[in-house]
């Protein structure tokens, strides 16, 4: 806040009591709206002790336990995934091969133009039109449909991450590694990539709560994550004759929330730890990973992201 | 290339559909989140709390979560009978402005200190400094990350076409379903939207350029 704080003067007398009054309204504004809330709420009896009395039962408790882990099995695939093709494309795109560098620089591009939802969506249809000659059974097209779709979009996010944290190592640590005569692949993997890694961690796990809140998109492609099931829950249960979309939204969002806010915050910690340390270089930040890459690419990348259309 | 030439209106009306959706909820996003923005910097601390929760929760909710709050809970509880078309506008502009008022707090922080002296010391209030000193500076660092903002917009805008408002993943459903190979489709809606991402960043560049000054 002291950054804020110049636009305004340490209030005198009279402005401390003008704010006092502005305090007292936005407060008074502020409670109002959530007391609107609250009373339609009540008004189409959401509020009522049976409605949420349902979280007691334990198919219903047993039904979002289910999701979370569906959801975090979800998550924790795609996340080891994407962060190894995120390493693999980062290091194809600075390679010294053309054909290489190019396919890689299409595939990030291409994939990262291109919404999710569209990717796992055509992802789902192939896999579920072979899924015979896959032997996928059940959910598993679903699965693999979401997963990889995560991989593919996550992964060119992250490769352009690790590349903007490899390009920001200091020229004269790559060229001691070669003076000491270390082959291309040691520099890359024993000197490059831990300094790119370590600069780089809290936009990678900001990415992470990324990957974890597309996990929701599994809800279109009707894989049973948290979100379907919460869907598919608050349809079936009717309660005095209404059916439970409110509260079962409030509770799993509040769930989403929270499992967002712990990654957010242990990317934030590893931040200040970051920040804390006088070697090495310095962390990048942890808000908005993708838009500060996108900042980044949006710049420079039209003429690469032409040649993704054609990769 | 059939896929194309055989479904022309369809996928004509699937981008303007994308096209439309984006417009409308950036332009929700930007008036809320610049609102949002402004309370997060105001003296006033009931309005600073509620900014920092407005973007807290927004930013860690997934955004098919806010499309289901939207379309079930909204009706029930708020107001009925409003089409898919504005309700989908609600949770795409709603999702976006706590990434637009990030952006825009990162920018009044980047206008030099010495502005907002010089301002106060003209005896201008807060909503002064901000309106006319501050804000159209902060303009100038805001354009690129509201550029990649409104890029992730538009990708975020497919999650609508699931909701049935028609766009082009609503297209590319469409087509999939009356048996067209999917690997065609997915190429021409890919490149539909790069057409619209590139516009966008081809906007906002000619923007950065007519707002830059040489300091």
């Amino acid at each position: 806040m002291s950054g804020a704080s110049v636009l305004y003067d340490v209030p005198g007398p009279k402005a401390k009591a003008r704010n006092r009054v502005y305090a007292v309204l936005g407060t008074l504004a502020v409670l109002g709206l959530i007391a609107f809330v609250v009373l339609r709420l009540s008004a189409k009896g959401q509020l009522q002790p049976e409605v949420w009395n349902i979280f007691n039962y334990a198919g219903v408790r047993t039904s979002i336990r289910d999701g979370v882990l569906t959801t975090l099995q979800v998550f924790a695939v795609a996340a080891v995934l994407s962060l190894a093709l995120g390493a693999l494309l980062a290091v194809a795109r600075l390679s010294d091969r053309k054909p290489i560098r190019w396919f890689a620089t299409g595939f990030v591009e291409l994939f990262r133009a291109v919404p999710l939802l569209i990717t796992i969506y055509a992802l789902w249809v192939i896999l579920l039109s072979n899924r015979d000659s896959l032997g996928l059974t059940g959910s598993q097209p679903q699965f693999w449909a979401l997963v990889v779709g995560l991989m593919v979009y996550n992964g060119s996010v992250q490769a352009e991450v690790l590349r903007a944290g490899i390009n920001s190592v200091p020229k004269g640590q790559k060229e001691a590694a070669y003076a000491l005569g270390m082959s291309k692949t040691q520099v890359m993997t024993t000197v490059l990539i831990p300094q790119a890694v370590r600069a780089m961690l809290p936009t990678i796990i900001s990415q992470l709560v990324v990957t974890l809140k597309d996990t929701s998109l599994g809800y279109i492609i009707t894989y049973e994550e948290l979100l379907y099931k919460a869907r598919l829950m608050s349809g079936n249960i009717i309660v005095n004759g209404n059916d439970t979309y409110i509260p079962v939204i409030i509770v799993v969002g509040s769930i989403y929330v929270a499992m967002c806010l712990a990654l957010s915050a242990l990317a934030n910690w590893i931040e200040r730890r970051g920040r804390r340390a006088k070697t090495g270089i310095g962390m990048a930040e942890a808000a908005e990973p993708v838009t500060a890459t996108d900042a980044m690419e949006a710049a420079g990348a039209a003429p690469d992201g032409a040649a993704g259309t054609k990769g | 290339m059939n896929v194309l030439l055989d479904y022309l209106p369809e996928f004509r009306d699937g981008f303007l559909g994308t096209l439309a959706i984006t417009a409308s909820s950036a332009l929700l996003a930007l008036v809320l989140g610049v609102l949002i923005a402004g309370f997060r910097v105001s003296p006033i601390p009931p309005l600073r709390a509620f900014g920092t929760a407005w973007v807290t929760v927004l930013r860690n909710t997934p955004l098919t979560l806010l499309f289901l709050v939207a379309f079930f809970v909204v009706p029930q509880i708020l107001f009925q009978g409003a089409s898919p078309y504005v309700l989908a506008t609600l949770a795409l502009g709603f999702y976006t402005s706590s990434f637009v008022c990030e952006a825009v707090r990162s920018g009044i922080s980047t206008v030099p200190l010495g502005q907002a002296e010089a301002a106060r010391s003209l005896g201008m209030t807060f909503s002064q400094t901000l309106r006319l000193i501050v804000l159209p500076q902060a303009t100038r660092t805001v354009i690129p990350p509201l550029s990649s903002i409104f890029i992730a917009l538009t990708k975020n805008s497919a999650i609508a076409g699931a909701f049935s408002v028609t766009e082009l993943f609503n297209v590319s459903k469409l087509l999939n379903d009356r048996g067209y190979p999917i690997a065609w489709i997915f190429l021409w809606i890919a490149l539909a939207y790069l057409v619209i991402t590139f516009a966008i960043s081809g906007l906002f560049r000619l923007l950065e350029r007519r707002l830059g000054v040489a300091r």
